[in-house]
């Protein structure tokens, strides 16, 4: 075992360890928090496999702004004793336990009858830059596009919260 | 050979080192109290007023709004940031395409200032 496969241990399991955090903690708040490290996990795997702008994007949209909408509505709709705020339920956790094991038995199925086709080539030295260049030169309508669909998140985000026409 | 990733891991662990020590350090050269704390002395301030009421109450929608911009500047800057890695190679083209992509979020921005969800009532 090398450094990289210890490495990936170590990510690997605080990963999962905070995600079953996220299930088990009894404050919803702390599921929260559990779920923020376990994006941040998630982020070092995909550095590890050397998917920099990946891993960027899972610290900016997951880690940052997922994570932070969660705790918002969290604290909006935040109406009970907070200890209390995830409890397991008491027949359904069952049911539940027994999907996720169907899902993961059905993945890892899936995953172990693939045949993984190795690339011969060698990996981008730089792949963020070639990104920048596709982005910014053949795909640039989509590019703009990208930022109108941003306007109108932003636009309809905000008559959404506020309701349109309504001026207080 | 480290790979510029490993660099970002050290940094990782130092930060988490940095503030253990100092903990640490504060726990081995404090006092320790000879009795057990008691209420007093757990209370999360030591002066000031103790807060009225439950700590965990419903907020305002205004975070929420909050939030939901910065959500949407926040996957801007995923954008911005491959074109400020090649800035100096990808020359005025990219940087008037980059300044119409500002423009069209700067609409946004001014949408929201307009309708007041910037304010704070």
């Amino acid at each position: 075992m090398n450094l990289s496969d210890l490495v990936f241990i170590v990510t690997a399991l605080i990963t999962v360890t905070a995600a079953v955090g996220v299930v088990g903690f009894k404050n919803i708040v702390h599921s929260a928090l559990s779920l923020v490290l376990s994006f941040l996990g998630v982020a070092a795997l995909y550095f590890q496999l050397q998917a920099g702008f990946l891993g960027l994007v899972q610290i900016l949209v997951y880690a940052g702004a997922v994570s932070v909408l969660i705790i918002f509505a969290i604290m909006l709709v935040m109406d009970k004793d907070p200890d209390e705020s995830n409890r397991s339920h008491a027949k359904q956790k069952y049911w539940g336990g027994l999907i996720a094991l169907l899902v993961t038995l059905g993945l890892g199925a899936a995953i172990g009858s693939t045949i993984w086709p190795q690339s011969s080539g060698s990996l981008p030295e730089d792949s963020v830059g070639a990104l920048a260049t596709l982005l910014l030169g053949d795909y640039v309508v989509a590019f703009e596009v990208a930022a109108l669909l941003l306007l109108v998140a932003v636009v309809g985000a905000i008559i959404l919260a506020k309701g349109a026409g309504e001026h207080d | 050979m480290l790979s510029d990733y490993s660099t970002i891991g050290i940094f990782l662990m130092l930060t988490l080192a940095f503030p253990l020590a100092a903990m640490g350090m504060a726990w081995a050269v404090r006092p320790k109290p000879k009795c057990k704390p008691d209420d007093e002395k757990l209370l999360p301030y030591e002066c000031g007023v103790d807060t009225i009421g439950r700590t965990w109450s419903r907020f305002k929608v205004n975070y929420f709004l909050y939030a939901l911009v910065f959500l949407a500047f926040d996957v801007e800057t995923i954008f911005l940031f491959p074109w400020a890695v090649k800035f100096s190679q990808l020359g005025l083209f990219a940087f008037v395409e980059m300044l119409l992509f500002i423009g069209i979020l700067l609409i946004g921005l001014w949408y929201a200032w307009k309708e007041g969800a910037l304010e704070w009532h």
